[in-house]
């Protein structure tokens, strides 16, 4: 073959090449696009309806009846954060120690195996069916709604996240590091605790965030579990307000004024859920 | 396999390994090892990839024992204990007997407490003492000059070569007596190579220092004694000079003179 002829084919390659590769970026590109209006769009629309209802009443002053001129969403928020609060603490050790056990104790056993295809089929269980099991549980057996039904419903979605996530954390880990912590005599609780739990901290807060961020907007396992209150309460084993819920049953109303609070809340909603996510984010990135 | 031991007769030995076999699962990585280590002295292990020299070293703190697959049978003898078959707690064999890696493995915390951390396992020391162990220790691995202004900085914030000296002091902050390094500078460019290999000459004064290395001329310059493995079997051992200028067998003067491996 001659040298001319060699450097054609290489040409050809060449361009055959520069043309895949310009097509699937505009694939790609597009497929971005794509993604990114609808985002904008429901960011753009939040900010414009529910800028208009923010106002310090929001936060003082309890959902209002239909057609009222005054209210706000004070009973709802502290609902949202107080069940979204207890259910981050009660999944979060669950869903921690269930992961280190994963990475570290149960990884080739049965009833690791086992765990982990329980847990990923929680994963990804639709909420809904999450909060008609605690409703068929707890509110049907002690016969009432209740915050604590609620935190229940939560917490079962945090708990599968928080596993999944910290179990991937630390199987990131090298085990050049378990060896060499074992290696100075370490017993095995201190070198997961002190070493590679420490070491995947970044990565097991990021999951914990982003099941908070989950759970903050959750209305599927809280309307048949804390359903909702139109008045202050602060009593767990009584109905309690959600921002989801609220945001819910106001947006479905003909009333202006519970439409005008339901973009309110899913204003607070949006904010809080993209706090969260991009101070998880933030902390990965230091991390790597 | 007879009842040879690959013993030089000179020194009295800290570490005997009598009839050793090595599994992984079912295959049989060490053959029938005998070999008598001395006190005091670097030991190097050479030998081509896979012939079971780190295999051989993370027996002598049972750091096979993390893995359920891998058994040994036989004895190492420390002090007149056999440490495969003791119901002496692992923890403490290893507290006996420290370990430096391939790859540094700052943990993550400051330089100050990756030194105290091993320490704090078996001793309950006043924060003076632990000051003076932490420089102490630092001192020993060569580093104390350039970390002792930033002993609260992170571990990780190291380069490479002092992340790996860190590792050393990690390992004789505790006071081990039997110090194990598994090539200890492959990830490691000649200058940090050689900032690894000067504490080595200096902690034979107290420890007994077994090396596994790809280097010959490490081993030629950091050993006092040298053993030659190849497929599992320990093909030869004696002092390193006897070994590297007239081997007495043939695989070893081919494998020294780079004819093979």
């Amino acid at each position: 073959m001659s040298i001319n002829s060699l450097d054609a084919k290489r040409m050809s390659m060449h361009m055959r090449r520069k043309r895949v590769n310009a097509i699937a970026l505009t694939l790609s590109l597009g497929a971005m696009a794509f993604g990114l209006f609808w985002l904008i769009w429901i960011l753009f629309e939040t900010f414009r309806l529910g800028l208009g209802g923010l106002s310090l009443a929001l936060f003082t002053e309890m959902t209002p009846p239909p057609m009222a001129e005054t209210g706000g969403l004070a009973n709802a928020i502290f609902g949202s954060l107080t069940m979204v609060a207890l259910a981050t603490f009660l999944g979060t050790p669950i869903g921690i120690m269930a992961g280190v056990y994963l990475a570290e104790y149960g990884q080739r056993t049965w009833l690791g195996s086992a765990t982990r295809f329980i847990n990923d089929i929680l994963l990804s269980a639709p909420s809904i069916v999450i909060g008609l099991f605690i409703y068929a549980l707890v509110v049907a057996r002690f016969k009432a709604f209740s915050g604590y039904a609620g935190v229940l419903a939560l917490a079962l979605i945090v708990i599968p996240v928080v596993i999944r996530t910290t179990e991937t954390m630390l199987s990131l880990i090298p085990n050049a590091m378990r060896e060499a912590a074992y290696a100075l005599g370490t017993p095995k609780w201190k070198v997961i605790s002190n070493i590679t739990l420490k070491s995947a901290r970044a990565g097991v807060v990021t999951g914990i965030l982003l099941a908070l961020a989950r759970i903050a907007g959750e209305t599927a396992p809280l309307l048949f579990t804390a359903l909702s209150n139109q008045f202050w309460s602060m009593d767990l084993s009584r109905p309690m307000a959600s921002l989801p819920v609220t945001i819910f049953k106001f947006a479905m109303s003909p009333y202006e004024n519970w439409q005008q609070l339901a973009w309110a809340g899913v204003f607070l909603i949006t904010m809080g859920v993209l706090a969260l996510n991009i101070a998880a984010r933030v902390m990965f990135r230091n991390k790597h | 396999m007879d009842a040879h031991v690959n013993s030089p007769a000179i020194v009295a030995p800290k570490v005997s390994v009598r009839d050793l076999n090595f599994y992984y699962g079912s295959f049989h990585a060490l053959k029938h090892i005998n070999l008598d280590i001395p006190e005091k002295k670097v030991t190097a292990f050479i030998g081509p990839s896979g012939c079971g020299k780190s295999t051989l070293l993370r027996c002598f703190n049972r750091m096979y024992a993390l893995y359920p697959e891998q058994r040994a049978e036989g004895q190492i003898m420390l002090d007149g204990e056999n440490i495969l078959q003791s119901k002496l707690d692992v923890s403490l064999i290893r507290a006996k007997v420290g370990m430096v890696f391939q790859k540094p493995t700052p943990f993550p915390m400051s330089i100050y407490d990756n030194i105290a951390f091993g320490v704090k396992l078996f001793e309950t020391l006043p924060r003076v003492e632990m000051d003076e162990r932490v420089e102490w220790a630092l001192k020993k691995a060569a580093l104390w000059t350039e970390v002792k202004d930033k002993l609260n900085q992170s571990g990780a914030s190291l380069s490479g070569g002092q992340q790996q000296r860190l590792c050393i002091a990690r390992g004789i902050a505790i006071k081990p007596e039997v110090l194990l390094l598994d090539e200890p500078c492959s990830a490691l460019d000649p200058i940090s190579t050689g900032k690894i290999e000067e504490p080595i000459h200096e902690l034979k004064s107290d420890y007994t220092v077994l090396i596994v290395t790809h280097n010959m001329q490490q081993a030629a310059r950091c050993s006092d004694f040298t053993a030659y493995m190849y497929l599992g079997d320990l093909i030869e051992f004696g002092p390193t000079s006897d070994l590297f200028m007239k081997p007495k067998k043939k695989d070893t003067e081919d494998y020294i003179t780079g004819r093979f491996g």
